[in-house]
This record gives C-alpha cells, sequence and structure tokens, in this order.
C-alpha cells in the first residue's frame, strides 16, 4: 500500500455544500409534515387555497424528506467516505459540482411543480418527465464521479461502505429510469408507458427498492464508516459485512409485489414477494447486529457521547422496522394493516428512527471535521436534540400503531347480518386523538432539526480550530 | 433440443445460491482473516499520520464530552 505523506488534498467543498442543504431540507421537509399532519385534524389549515391542500404538500413532504433531505445526506457522506477511505480526490474535478448544483435545481423545481398539482401520479416517483430527465442526468453525473474515484484510489481494497453507496447508486439509476418510462404529450404532462396491473408493478419495484437501495444500502454505507469512527472501533465483523452487502443487494430487489396484495397482481407474483420479504429479515437483522455489535466491549461510550447514541439507535430503529416489515408483508396481516395508519407508522420507524437518526448521527461527526474544529459547538444541545427526536419518533409510531390496528379492526368488523359494524367516518373520528399525538411528536422533530441547524451555524462561524475535543475522563 | 424456460430460470436461481455459498465460504475463509482485519482498521490509518503532521488541523472528532 502506497501512502504519501502528505495527505492528498480532497475536495471537501462539496460534501459542505450537501451537508449544510441536508440540515436545511431536513427542517423544510419535516416542517411540511407537520403542516400536513395538522391539517388531518383542523383541516382548515389548507386555508381554501389548491396549492396549500393535503392532496399536494403530501408529495412534496415525501419527495423533500427523501430526496432533498435523505439524499443530500448520501451525496455527503458518499462523496466524504470515497475519499477518505480511497486516499484521493473525487474523480470528474467540476462535475461533482455540476451534481450539487443540479440535485438543489431537482428539488427546488420539486417544490414548485408538486404544489402547482402538476403529478405523474406514481408515489415516490411524481416529478413530471422533464425534471425526471434532469434526474437521470445528475444522477449517472453521481455515478461517473463516484466510480471514478473507486478506479483512481490508492488503496488496493474497497472499504465495504463503497460497496453499499455502489450498489445504492448503480440501482436507483436503473430504477429511476426503468419506472419513469412515459410518453409526453405535452412539457408537463405524460403518461406511463407501462399499463394496467404491469404498470403498478412496475411502479412497486420502484418503490420498494427506493426503499431498499436509496432509504437502506446507502445509508448502510454511512453505517459502516461513521460508527466505526464515531466508536474508535473496527467493525464487529468484516466478514459478515460482506454477506450482509450480497444477501440484502440479491433479496431485496424482489420484495416489490407486497405492496400489491389482493389486487390484480397475480397471486404467485404476490406470493413471491412475500416470501423475499420475509427472507429479507436475514440479512437485515445481520446487518444491525454488525453494527451494534461493533460497540460490543466499549458500551460505556453511550453513556458521555449523544452521537454514538444516535448512531446506535437509529440500528434499534433499522432492527425494529425490518422485522416489523416482514411481517406486515405476510399477506394475512397485510390485510388487516395495509391502508391504515400501521403502514404510515411503519415508514416513520424506518424514515425518523433510522434513515434520519444515522444521517444525524454521521452529520454531527463529520461538520467539525468539514469545518476544522476538534467538535461540535455544544454536546449538550446534541444531547437534548437526541432526546427530542426519541420521544418525537416514539410518540409518532406508538400513536400509529394503535390508530392503524384500531382502523383495521373496525372496517373488517361485520354484523351477523354481514353488513358492516362501523362506517368510514367512524373509524376517522376514533383516529383523531393519535392524529392529535402524531403531531405533537413530528413538532418534536422539527424544533430538533432547528437546534441542530443553530448547532451547526455555531460551528461553522467559530474560528477554525477554536472548538476543543473534550477529553474523556 | 431447447432449454425449457422455467427449467433455465430454474438452473439460474441454483447458480446464484451456489455462487452466494461461493462468497459465504470466501469471506469465512481462514486464509483471508487477517487481511479482513486490516481493511476494517484501514479507516483509522491516515488519522494518525495527521495527528502527527499537523497539530492544528486535527481532521479527527472525538466529540465526546
Amino acid at each position: 500500500m502506497t501512502t504519501t505523506l502528505d495527505h492528498p488534498s480532497y475536495n471537501f467543498n462539496v460534501v459542505r455544500q450537501f451537508t449544510v442543504m441536508t440540515v436545511i431540507w431536513g427542517i423544510v421537509g419535516t416542517l411540511v409534515g407537520v403542516l400536513i399532519a395538522a391539517q388531518l385534524i383542523w383541516p382548515a389549515l389548507n386555508f381554501e387555497t389548491p396549492w396549500l391542500t393535503y392532496s399536494r404538500l403530501r408529495p412534496l413532504h415525501t419527495n423533500a424528506v427523501i430526496f432533498a433531505f435523505g439524499t443530500s445526506a448520501l451525496f455527503a457522506t458518499s462523496y466524504y467516505v470515497v475519499q477518505r477511505t480511497c486516499k484521493t480526490t473525487l474523480f470528474g474535478g467540476k462535475l461533482a459540482s455540476f451534481t450539487f448544483w443540479g440535485w438543489q435545481a431537482i428539488i427546488v423545481l420539486a417544490a414548485i411543480t408538486l404544489p402547482l398539482g402538476y403529478t405523474s401520479t406514481k408515489e415516490y416517483a411524481e416529478l413530471e418527465w422533464p425534471i425526471d430527465i434532469l434526474i437521470a442526468v445528475v444522477w449517472v453525473s453521481y455515478a461517473i464521479v463516484f466510480f471514478g474515484t473507486l478506479v483512481k484510489r490508492k488503496t488496493s481494497h474497497i472499504y465495504v461502505a463503497n460497496w453499499f453507496f455502489g450498489g445504492f447508486i448503480i440501482t436507483v439509476a436503473v430504477l429511476h429510469i426503468g419506472n419513469s418510462m412515459a410518453i409526453p404529450i405535452s412539457m408537463m404532462k405524460s403518461y406511463s408507458l407501462y399499463s394496467g396491473a404491469i404498470d403498478a408493478m412496475m411502479q412497486w419495484w420502484y418503490g420498494h427498492n427506493a426503499v431498499g437501495f436509496l432509504l437502506t444500502a446507502g445509508f448502510l454505507g454511512m453505517m459502516y464508516y461513521f460508527v466505526p469512527k464515531q466508536a474508535e472501533r473496527p467493525v464487529y465483523s468484516y466478514r459478515l459485512s460482506i454477506v450482509h452487502f450480497w444477501a440484502l443487494v440479491s433479496l431485496y430487489i424482489w420484495a416489490g409485489p407486497h405492496h400489491l396484495h389482493y389486487t390484480a397482481l397475480p397471486d404467485w407474483a404476490q406470493s413471491v414477494g412475500m416470501v423475499m420479504s420475509i427472507v429479507l429479515f436475514l440479512p437485515s437483522w445481520g446487518g444491525m447486529i454488525n453494527g451494534i455489535m461493533t460497540l460490543s466491549g466499549a458500551w460505556h461510550k453511550l453513556r458521555h457521547d449523544p452521537i454514538l447514541r444516535f448512531l446506535i439507535v437509529s440500528l434499534s430503529f433499522y432492527g425494529m422496522s425490518t422485522f416489523e416489515g416482514p411481517m406486515m408483508a405476510i399477506k394475512s396481516v397485510n390485510a388487516l394493516s395495509h391502508y391504515t395508519d400501521w403502514t404510515v407508522g411503519h415508514v416513520h420507524s424506518g424514515a425518523l428512527g433510522w434513515v434520519a437518526m444515522v444521517s444525524i448521527g454521521a452529520l454531527y461527526h463529520l461538520i467539525p471535521v468539514l469545518f476544522n474544529q476538534g467538535r461540535m459547538y455544544s454536546i449538550r444541545l446534541i444531547n437534548i436534540h437526541f432526546w427530542m427526536h426519541t420521544a418525537g419518533i416514539v410518540l409518532y409510531i406508538v400513536a400509529m400503531w394503535i390508530s392503524g390496528v384500531m382502523q383495521g379492526l373496525m372496517w373488517r368488523a361485520v354484523n351477523t347480518d354481514g353488513t358492516l359494524t362501523y362506517s368510514f367516518v367512524e373509524s376517522l373520528t376514533a383516529s383523531y386523538p393519535f392524529y392529535f399525538i402524531r403531531f405533537v411528536g413530528g413538532v418534536l422533530v422539527v424544533l430538533g432539526f432547528l437546534l441542530m441547524a443553530y448547532n451547526m451555524f455555531k460551528t461553522i462561524g467559530a474560528k477554525d480550530g477554536s472548538l476543543k475535543p473534550v477529553e474523556v475522563a | 433440443m431447447m432449454m425449457d424456460y422455467g427449467t433455465l430460470r430454474g438452473l439460474i436461481a441454483l447458480l446464484i445460491l451456489a455462487l452466494f455459498i461461493v462468497i459465504v465460504v470466501w469471506s469465512y475463509s481462514k486464509k483471508r482473516k487477517s487481511a479482513f482485519d486490516d481493511v476494517a482498521n484501514s479507516i483509522f490509518e491516515e488519522d494518525t499520520e495527521i495527528k502527527h503532521n499537523d497539530k492544528n488541523n486535527k481532521q479527527e472528532t472525538n466529540n465526546n464530552v
């Protein structure tokens, strides 16, 4: 292995840009979420304005948290990790900068077109065709920068985090281009190239793998670098990480049909989706155990380090969601859970618990490194953020579990003569208290993000090197 | 004789299963152990170098209280 004494000048500029925008989009995305959560309790909050209605803001919320917040976090951490582990600067020079400005332009376009009502109606792929083309261009550029950097690496081995990042980048390109195939009929309207049940299957092949690769594999890449770094110990088992990678990527791709149980999709395809989803439990838990056990013998660190707490609790939520997911993919369970708030609770335990917490932990580790500081401006504020975020998630998902199971039971209840026991509105009225608890949980999450932004800007603004790392007693 | 489409798919599934077993055996072979241990530790390498070179521009955060 060749290591020169002067460390290569890394391109940290693009990492800094994505890092700052991750926090900004985190606030925006969760704030829109809180607004629509409030609209479910107080419908008057749409102010009779079309572009403030739930139907238009809901896709704005999902796009903002997944593609603005989550994907910016992935850009930032993947660009950072690939440079550090390959000991070389980013490939492609200005192309990295293009991915930043291109991706931000896409987010702004989404924030304009979705409230205006332009939508392809595909969940998590609502953006219309001109924006889809821009996404494809930026994504291919991202792949060129990332893989170009891997090719010119100064190390012999490719560290496992990069395998997960690389797998996520390739698969998302395939998913996005495959599912977004459409016939445009005007500048802002197109129709899917696929029809009927095939269109539904394409959509959930895309939809579930957006979860599996963007929201899982990508963030596992983050986990495999930042958990060992923050814990100051190598990953529990490097061998397990290799098996984890191949098992995860070869199984996830088949799980999509569990979104289409009891629909026009052929029964055999539904069963394949169900079985593959259950098998998926194994690599998911293998990876989670690998992450958490990295701390084995050093559990005391959790007592003092709120950043490590963010990272380890994110893995606990990952374990919970990846147990809940396969269970919900079982057809008989799905008959109860589907179309209820249980699904919403499941998604948020994954999104707020796993995705957001691992990103927040990684960013708290990363921000001081990027801005030449020994630590964040305030460790106390990180700790407060941790408890606010955790309390927010617990309120959110417990409320949605109760509300969801209740809805499922009320909708299927029948009288002895075969008529439905409850009207739909009765189940809605019963959900109101839980919608309020969910709203409170969401407010806590947003406030936590605001604290994070304050802490971040204080760290950036401080004189270089003035924040000294605090030694453990 | 042309192979039946279903048979072909079955064979491909078996092939992928065999490949997976090879990956597991390869990653857990005794010969690879020390190499993998080195790789797992490689993420800490650069920091020690930088610590020696430039004390003010400390790249590694500890962030511990």
